[in-house]
């Protein structure tokens, strides 16, 4: 399936400097004004999506943001691709500060960062023909048209595996994975450093998505390709990440390679998540320790005061209500492994399902 | 690799398909004939004039007008009967046609156009542009139709671009808001998010990617609002703020036949039955257009329909 790539679509000006950092995210924080009701009164209630996230995405690697619902992991996606503008913080693209770059200034780095949609069936125009939003690359950037245009999308059709007679097809004829490839072929065609994949497995079936997740690793190695990959699903993650950010209500709680994070989760809230992943072992299911979280995640319009997960922790102390604890390495651990915690978890301490919820 | 040739499936597309439906709906093919019929009336109207031998203007007085100088009934000469001043009623409502559908036709055509591009842009700009656009709409939505033509044509004197153009401006807005409304969900889909992060230009983001998706709604708007602009046509001619007499309408016939409608039911009812004909066609037809566009709304109303029955 991947064995034709064009001399084209292989990048040999990536993977050059493997293992720094492609983009820096520092203390970005994203407040959303909540819509007023009143004619002439105007709320001072905003949501607040992130507070002061920092992170760095390495080049060639693959990063996966998780967290649940609302956490905010698809607001920082939007805020890297400059879909929403900032309240504070930089977003440093390959050394190149784009926090305020305008549309014209940001067209160069469009062409090096690129997105897959969560929504297969939202992300695709449902009036146009395949080839023609497959090409949209090239017109926007004036790369390529006609002939030359076409046997682009060709080629893109061929490497993410459809068809490429199919292209005068409307995305109404394409089932939910093939839609998917559509998206990604459109993400790649400019042969990008990034790509920020928002859930793009979530919304599919079972058995498909193993086929996008492997199609996303192959064409990763291909084309050199970094991921800022979102989700919600522990188990894809720990299947395709070099290294896991896990946030909690506009907050990163803890980063780490993934091995790290899911063998030696530090942060209460990770070893939660950790312990809601389906085991299918119905023995190993039962062995070990499940922890319940008691209550609902606090809404943003309000977070908590000082650590954002201190109502529902149960290891939660004075000090987590009034202080924010610092994003750093827990005693004894490396310096790639970082937690915001004051009380990390030790390797086998437990945090059991008797004591949630019953400290607040 | 020769796609275009080893093609074996068709995509027919959402037109195709909706082309489709239309096609086997019997009250759209009905609709569509009898609009068939009305264009060509409009299109050969010097023709019918040159087959019975009577311009559109042209006075009859003699044999067109009894002794007593009433209009006389459908005969032989005057198919459809004559009216106050000895004129040929068919003649004179197939020239009325042409006034009827150029200006149905012009003033849609205008307000859609209008309508849509403000739609779009209040839609997909939101903010400021989105409030002034919004209230535009709603102060012209609140202005009286007729009062505003009356001050105009007091101030200008009637005439067909006088017409096509009050029309117009009465109903942009009525598009606007359709589209505007429109535009708002779908600026937030996922396909328009992507031709952001693509880089592409506000104009390219409305045209290419919000514009395929109202034209639906605006298409079975417009045939909607085509109906409306007649009888807009006919009330202004009526009441005498359009074309000028002698040039025949169908507002202005019906104006002329108020007085005799007790002698000559011929005068009013042609004339008026025109208007009534084209005009619900033009409804029924949209309709059509609206289910052929929506099949999912078809089947909606279709069992409803038959839930009633």
């Amino acid at each position: 399936m991947l064995a034709h790539s064009g001399e084209r679509l292989t990048a040999a000006h990536v993977s050059a400097r493997p293992g720094e950092p492609l983009v820096s995210l520092e203390h970005i924080v994203k407040e959303f004004p909540v819509k007023s009701r009143g004619l002439f009164t105007r709320s001072r209630e905003k949501v607040h999506a992130l507070s002061d996230v920092s992170l760095e995405v390495r080049r060639g690697e693959t990063l996966a943001l998780v967290g649940e619902t609302g956490c905010g992991k698809s607001t920082l996606a939007r805020c890297v691709m400059r879909l929403h503008d900032l309240t504070s913080g930089r977003v440093v693209f390959d050394g190149s500060d784009i926090t305020a770059a305008s549309h014209a200034e940001l067209q160069p780095f469009r062409r090096r960062m690129q997105m897959v949609f969560q929504d297969p069936y939202g992300s695709l125009n449902p009036r146009r023909r395949v080839g023609s939003i497959i090409g949209d690359p090239f017109d926007i950037h004036g790369l390529a048209s006609g002939a030359a245009r076409l046997t682009r999308v060709h080629e893109l059709m061929a490497l993410v595996g459809l068809n490429p007679e199919h292209y005068n097809r409307f995305p109404g004829d394409f089932s939910g994975g093939q839609r998917q490839r559509i998206g990604i072929a459109r993400a790649i065609a400019l042969h990008p450093d990034l790509i920020v994949c928002d859930e793009p497995v979530s919304a599919l079936d079972v058995s498909i998505r193993a086929q996008i997740l492997n199609l996303l690793a192959n064409l990763q190695r291909e084309l050199g390709l970094t991921y800022l990959f979102i989700s919600h699903d522990l188990s894809v993650v720990r299947h395709v990440s070099n290294r896991v950010a896990v946030m909690y209500l506009g907050r990163v709680a803890e980063v780490a390679p993934v091995d790290n994070l899911y063998e030696h989760a530090r942060h209460p809230y990770t070893r939660a998540l950790l312990s809601a992943m389906p085991v299918p072992d119905p023995d190993r299911a039962a062995a070990r320790e499940q922890i319940v979280l008691s209550g609902d995640p606090p809404s943003p319009l309000d977070p908590p005061s000082g650590c954002r997960f201190h109502p529902r922790c149960p290891r939660a102390e004075a000090r987590c209500a009034c202080e924010a604890p610092e994003l750093a390495p827990a005693p004894g651990d490396a310096a790639e492994h970082l937690t915001a915690c004051h009380f990390p978890l030790a390797d086998h301490e437990l945090l059991t399902t008797r004591t949630v919820g019953q400290r607040v | 690799m020769n796609a275009a040739t080893n093609l074996t499936v068709r995509s027919r597309g959402p037109w195709g398909l909706a082309f489709e439906r239309l096609r086997h709906d019997r009250a759209s093919i009905a609709a569509g004939a009898t609009l068939v019929g009305v264009l060509l009336l409009a299109m050969f109207a010097p023709l019918i004039a040159r087959l019975v031998g009577h311009g559109p203007g042209d006075q009859f007085l003699d044999v067109g007008l009894s002794s007593s100088g009433i209009p006389i009934g459908p005969n032989g000469t005057f198919l459809l009967g004559t009216d106050s001043l000895g004129r040929d009623v068919l003649v004179r409502i197939a020239y009325g046609t042409r006034v009827s559908l150029l200006v149905g036709v012009l003033a849609s055509a205008l307000a859609v156009f209008v309508g849509t591009v403000v739609g779009i842009a209040a839609g997909w700009y939101g903010g400021l542009i989105d409030r002034a656009l919004s209230r535009l709409m709603d102060v012209v939505l609140s202005l009286p139709f007729l009062v505003f033509a009356l001050a105009l044509v007091a101030v200008v004197g009637p005439s067909l671009t006088i017409s096509v153009t009050v029309i117009a401006f009465f109903t942009w807005a009525s598009v606007g808001r359709i589209v505007r409304a429109q535009a708002l969900s779908i600026r937030e889909l996922e396909y328009v998010q992507a031709a952001r992060t693509l880089g592409a230009s506000h104009a390219r983001i409305m045209f290419v990617e919000i514009l395929p998706n109202v034209t639906t709604s605006v298409i079975v708007y417009t045939t909607l609002l085509i109906p409306g602009a007649i009888i807009g046509e006919a009330t202004l001619s009526f009441l005498g703020l359009s074309v000028v007499p002698p040039t025949p309408s169908w507002g202005n016939m019906l104006a002329d036949a108020m007085a005799y409608y007790k002698v000559a039911w011929w005068f009013v009812f042609f004339p008026g039955a025109a208007l009534l004909i084209t005009t619900v066609a033009f409804n029924v037809l949209g309709d059509s257009v609206r289910d052929a566009l929506d099949p999912r709304r078809d089947t909606a109303s279709r069992s409803s329909r038959e839930e009633v029955a």
